[in-house]
């Protein structure tokens, strides 16, 4: 599903430049429940921005569901990440002006979706996530483990491959913490493959394989109990 | 443009951001209610100057005189000066080629008669032309020929408003009424834009006027229409060389304006033109000074709005938003905005105007103000684009953001 080859990355500061990501090489298989584990500064979000189609890298190979990444322009991008990718962010990104359904039902009318058709699918996933009474409120009127859940609903509504998660739970409560876990893996159960960043190793330790980079390189790369537990 | 779906995207987010929206629109429906409102009132003093003048022919060259005041080849002053048949021949033989019409005046007041209503009337006593010297517009019947001159026939041509008093519903022409002692048959009808004191007013041949009221060949005044392809430097000289040449012919002191004055439409229309420029300069100037203060008014507003909005284009684009249909979002809703906005702006003035009408030409010569169509779309049109060119340089910038960059602000 995902296949980087030898993937470097580096942003100008100033003259010089900083080297974030030196020669990663990893290979998501479709499925896997995979979390990239490091400090701040390992490379972790930068690897997550060009997974994710957000920011382009320097030098290596990028494969997304066999599709070579290379040359693209924004609107090629947006295209891809539409068909692709679902994003869920540490700091949710729910536009604050539309209803749980409205955010839900947002990437499906970049998919060009009639309103009535994305409206009823977009209900759908919030009922998955457990929040259709909460439909027509506004963000501002949501908890932070709800929102989050609403966030995930708008990454799955697409019915993308992957999932991105950058530090979902970074904003969230262990209990809630917990139940967006609970929800990722469920959704993992189904067959979406999921790739999660965070810096939690409780977090981590519920995914089934753990990438750990520091300084830009990966350093080590394990399945985890769970995995082994299926 | 016309994807309804877009629309409601825009309608949401002007809605669910009212104050921002109020706030840009007001300062373009502001501006334009400055523009408006300057544009009508610079209109209606136009208007004034125009209407000053509306009831004479803009080539219109009048030869008037009076008394001397002044001293001239021992000739003393108050020596009555006095116009006569031969000094009309004169100007119309000398100046054939320059002349479109030309008249000869002699006014009267008199009373006017038919059964048992009469009042006095002011009866002027002219040559056919007279009607395109002071844009007369018959109604009814016909205005004098020069048959009427020539057989010195007792013709009168009435105003709107005698034929009002006198006959009031009945027909008048065809009629005969009493002027002066004298049964005059009434011709013909006739209105003026000039007002009520215009259509007050009768005509009658000046050969009958000569002939029944003191057997003479005298005359009060000379009205001559210039060439219409004379252009205005020429016409002036025309008419004071008109006037040069009558004061040598009438012995009158070249400075003696008492004696002999000149008023020449050409003057008039110079002068007026050039205020007319002149108040054009100042009010474009302004007009257009306010209408840059609403733009940059509202592209200021645009700028912050985009900044406050790049993290909602960044979430956008991260779901798949195209930056095209970003810029087109923010577009549309700044063209709608301030289209809207100075379509309030718009109307508003044209309220203001139409309230004001003519109330304030009394005290400030203002008449009518009102902004032409062409102003309107005008400045629709400078609405439209400044909206356009206001959401589409900071939205540009903004869709053009990487979407990482847009997520990572604040």
């Amino acid at each position: 599903m995902i296949k980087i080859e030898d993937l470097h990355k580096s942003y100008p500061i100033g003259k010089d430049s900083l080297h974030v990501l030196k020669g990663i090489d990893l290979h998501i298989k479709e499925g896997e429940f995979v979390s990239i584990m490091g400090s701040s500064g390992s490379g972790k979000s930068t690897l997550l921005n060009i997974v994710g189609l957000l920011d382009i890298h320097d030098r290596g190979n990028y494969y997304l569901n066999g599709q070579l990444i290379k040359n693209l322009n924004e609107k090629k991008a947006a295209i891809l990440r539409n068909k692709f990718l679902g994003f869920v962010f540490q700091s949710f990104n729910l536009i604050a002006y539309k209803t749980a359904l409205e955010n839900v039902a947002l990437p499906l009318y970049y998919k060009g979706m009639a309103r009535k058709e994305r409206l009823k699918i977009a209900l759908d996933y919030l009922e998955k996530v457990g929040l259709k009474e909460w439909a027509n409120h506004l963000p501002s009127e949501l908890s932070g483990g709800q929102k989050q859940r609403v966030a995930i609903a708008r990454a799955l509504v697409t019915n993308p491959k992957v999932v991105l998660a950058d530090e979902p739970t970074g904003a969230l409560d262990s209990t809630t913490t917990d139940s967006v876990m609970d929800l990722l893996k469920a959704i993992n159960d189904e067959g979406m493959t999921v790739f999660v960043i965070t810096h939690e190793e409780e977090v981590a330790a519920q995914t089934k394989r753990i990438v750990r980079l520091k300084d830009g390189v990966i350093i080590s790369d394990a399945l985890t109990k769970v995995a082994k537990a299926v | 443009m016309f994807d309804l779906d877009r629309w409601r995207e825009i309608f949401q987010s002007i809605n669910k951001n009212r104050l921002r929206s109020v706030m840009s629109g007001f300062t373009v429906a502001f501006a334009i209610l400055l523009f408006t409102l300057l544009f009508g009132v610079a209109n209606g003093l136009g208007n004034f100057f125009k209407g000053a003048f509306v009831d004479t022919a803009e080539n219109s060259i009048t030869v008037r005189v009076r008394q001397t005041s002044k001293p001239y080849k021992g000739l003393q002053t108050g020596r009555k000066i006095q116009l006569k048949n031969k000094d009309y021949e004169y100007v119309s033989k000398t100046y054939k080629n320059k002349i479109e019409y030309q008249s000869a005046i002699i006014y009267k007041n008199f009373s006017i008669k038919y059964k048992n209503e009469a009042s006095t009337y002011r009866v002027s006593a002219v040559n056919p032309d007279y009607q395109f010297l002071e844009k007369t517009i018959i109604t009814d019947g016909r205005f004098l020929n020069n048959r009427d001159v020539q057989e010195k026939s007792k013709s009168i041509v009435i105003g709107r408003l005698i034929k009002e008093d006198l006959f009031g519903g009945r027909p008048a022409v065809g009629k005969r009424v009493n002027v002066n002692g004298s049964s005059y048959l009434v011709i013909g009808i006739f209105s003026d834009e000039g007002g009520d004191n215009e259509e007050r007013k009768a005509y009658i041949p000046v050969s009958t006027a000569q002939m029944i009221y003191g057997n003479n060949d005298y005359i009060s005044q000379i009205n001559v229409g210039y060439d219409r392809n004379l252009n205005t430097d020429a016409a002036i000289a025309f008419g004071s060389q008109i006037e040069r040449e009558m004061r040598a012919k009438l012995n009158i002191h070249p400075d003696d304006q008492t004696a002999l004055s000149v008023r020449n439409m050409a003057e008039s229309n110079k002068f007026i033109s050039t205020v007319m420029f002149a108040l054009l300069l100042i009010i474009t100037f302004i007009g257009s000074g306010t209408l840059i203060a609403g733009i940059i008014g509202i592209s200021n507003i645009m700028i912050f709005v985009i900044k406050e909005r790049t993290r909602e284009f960044g979430i956008r684009k991260a779901l798949g938003a195209q930056p095209s249909s970003i810029v087109g979002m923010v577009v549309q809703e700044s063209v709608l905005i301030t289209t809207i906005a100075g379509y309030v702006g718009l109307s508003l003035g044209t309220y203001v105007l139409s309230l004001i009408g003519n109330s304030l030409e009394e005290d400030y010569f203002i008449v009518n103000p009102s902004v032409s169509p062409e102003i309107v779309i005008g400045a629709t049109i400078v609405l439209v684009l400044s909206g356009l060119i206001a959401g589409y340089v900071p939205a540009k910038r903004a869709a053009n953001i990487k979407p990482i960059e847009a997520l990572r602000g604040d």
